[in-house]
């Protein structure tokens, strides 16, 4: 009894500035600071879009996630499939430096990051803020698909090789639709911390400016309740996204039975 | 599982190794040369190869790197007391509901950092929602805060990266075989015994795991001192930006963050072998 009440009171601590931000973007407030109750309204939200510069920051930050989760995917599952599968030369080292990548404070990475552009003169701005996310979400998604691909059974692929399916077909119909869960979970990680992140982005975007660091600027003038609002419906979007995917789950648990049939 | 492969495995791996190459690596040896340049903005820098930034990097932020390591193993140790009951609870008494809770943990982070950050700062503004009925009901002294303090930094950092302590916890408990904690009732060992000694003991990777990934991410982390904290309570992240950014003084910067690097892999090492590397880094090891 006290388990159950201790942990809802931690949950409640851990709900209470969603909360509190989703409250704040119907505050009836007239100046910037946003910290103190005036009252109901919805005109942030009918205005949602009446700041152009954080309209702005904002559409960056949803193409920034989407670029750099698409290349961080490809990129990550395709290393992911050699580092569970295959034995080579160097695997060893390349395991290494994926994990250095995940483990490496973001902090480093920014200061890294900027110091090659400073020092090989690259102008900052999306194409290096792209280069950064992609670096960051890469190890995630790898990582995330060499455990996916290290718990398949090797028989079905060779079971569909001994059927005469070449190495794209095998990839297309047997491999990919089985690590697919693996890949899925590793997008979403990419793009969550994409749209999430403030650090690397400070450091490696120039006057490119992003949804979090934007808000991160105006946290010293205080944000406006329309960020607030902006905040609110990204959350309710990941939210929806990440239940969608957990309800999908009880598939999973099925496969193993299909691969026991096959490799039968 | 692990076949041989002529030319297939490099295929797959080469696009991300060189992304990892071109945009991780490179740019590491760079920032550490960079480290060991003088000069400044204006007339540039030269490779000197003298320690004198690291000497002067530490010389100088001693004190916020001390501080910020000490911050980070509040909030460690913080994260881990606050958890384990709930992760305890939500692994052995939730029944089906498990995932549902699981759900509620995590749900919360799906808010942006820095905007989750800041909604703490709207509720411990010194007249703010909480703290204003206190002081006007006079439970609270007037001038009693929590914004600008360190208490507010490492309770920020403890909020911020609660999850991963108490995911790894979780799923410590989950694997723990449940016939062992009844074999010790069965022998006549009270409940706090067979918690304290065949439980805990069993579940203690899921915290080592656990303080590893909130110690490294929130001793580098800036937001929570900037955004919760005061003048006084800057950590190293705040400073290796500034910097950067208002100083211009790349050297400095790039010294600074090597020598937070560097710290936190002798931490985690030292961590690692004083309590066994499967122990904290899992099946990694």
């Amino acid at each position: 009894m006290i388990g159950r009440a201790y942990t809802w009171l931690l949950l409640g601590w851990l709900l209470l500035p969603v909360a509190v931000m989703a409250l704040f973007a119907f505050n009836d407030t007239e100046n910037r600071g946003n910290t103190r109750w005036q009252g109901f309204t919805l005109r942030w939200y009918q205005h949602l879009f009446d700041r152009p510069d954080l309209t702005r920051a904002f559409a960056t930050s949803v193409v920034l996630a989407l670029v750099s989760t698409a290349v961080a995917t490809v990129l990550g599952t395709l290393a992911g499939l050699a580092l569970g599968r295959y034995r080579f030369r160097g695997r060893g080292a390349v395991n290494v430096v994926v994990l250095m990548s995940v483990a490496c404070p973001e902090l480093v990475l920014g200061a890294a990051l900027l110091s090659m552009f400073v020092t090989l003169n690259v102008p900052r701005g999306f194409p290096t803020l792209v280069a950064a996310h992609v670096l960051f979400s890469l190890g995630f998604v790898a990582v995330t698909v060499r455990a996916r691909v290290a718990g398949l059974d090797p028989a079905v692929d060779e079971a569909a090789r001994d059927l005469g399916a070449g190495p794209w077909a095998r990839f297309r119909l047997v491999t990919l639709p089985m690590i697919a869960p693996g890949v899925a979970a590793g997008a979403l990680l990419a793009f969550a911390m994409s749209i999430d992140d403030v650090v690397v982005t400070g450091f490696t975007g120039g006057s490119t400016v992003t949804f979090p660091v934007w808000v991160y600027g105006a946290t010293k003038t205080g944000v406006p309740p329309q960020a607030n609002a902006l905040g609110t419906l990204l959350f309710a979007a990941g939210a929806l996204a990440a239940l969608a995917a957990s309800r999908r789950r009880p598939r999973q648990s099925s496969e193993p039975k299909i691969t026991e049939e096959i490799s039968r | 599982m692990a076949r041989r492969g002529r030319f297939a495995p490099y295929l797959l791996v080469l696009p991300g190794g060189l992304w990892l190459l071109a945009f991780f690596l490179i740019p590491m040896t760079l920032m550490a040369s960079l480290s060991l340049q003088s000069g400044n903005l204006i007339d540039g820098f030269r490779q000197t190869f003298h320690w004198q930034n690291y000497r002067d990097g530490i010389g100088v932020y001693g004190g916020v790197l001390a501080r910020s390591l000490g911050y980070a193993l509040a909030a460690t140790v913080a994260c881990a007391v606050l958890s384990y009951p709930a992760a305890h609870w939500i692994a052995f008494r939730a029944g089906r509901h498990k995932t549902r809770y699981l759900f509620l943990l995590v749900v919360p982070y799906f808010v942006s950092f820095v905007l989750r950050t800041f909604a703490w700062r709207q509720v411990l503004t010194d007249d703010g929602p909480l703290l204003g009925p206190l002081k006007d009901h006079g439970l609270l002294p007037t001038d009693f805060r929590v914004l600008d303090t360190g208490f507010a930094v490492i309770a920020g950092l403890t909020y911020n990266f609660l999850p991963f302590m108490a995911l790894p916890i979780y799923v410590a408990l989950e694997r723990v075989d449940r016939s062992l904690p009844e074999a010790a009732r069965d022998l006549y060992a009270g409940r706090a015994a067979a918690f304290a000694r065949v439980l805990l003991p069993l579940s203690l990777p899921g915290v080592f795991a656990g303080a590893v990934l909130t110690f490294v991410p929130m001793a580098a982390d800036y937001v929570n001192a900037e955004v919760l904290g005061g003048p006084d309570d800057t950590m190293v992240g705040g400073v290796v930006r500034a910097e950067y950014f208002d100083n211009g003084a790349y050297p400095t910067a790039s010294a600074l963050s090597f020598t937070l690097m560097a710290v936190l892999l002798v931490a985690v090492l030292a961590y690692a072998r004083a309590l066994g590397a499967r122990n904290v880094l899992g099946d990694a090891a």
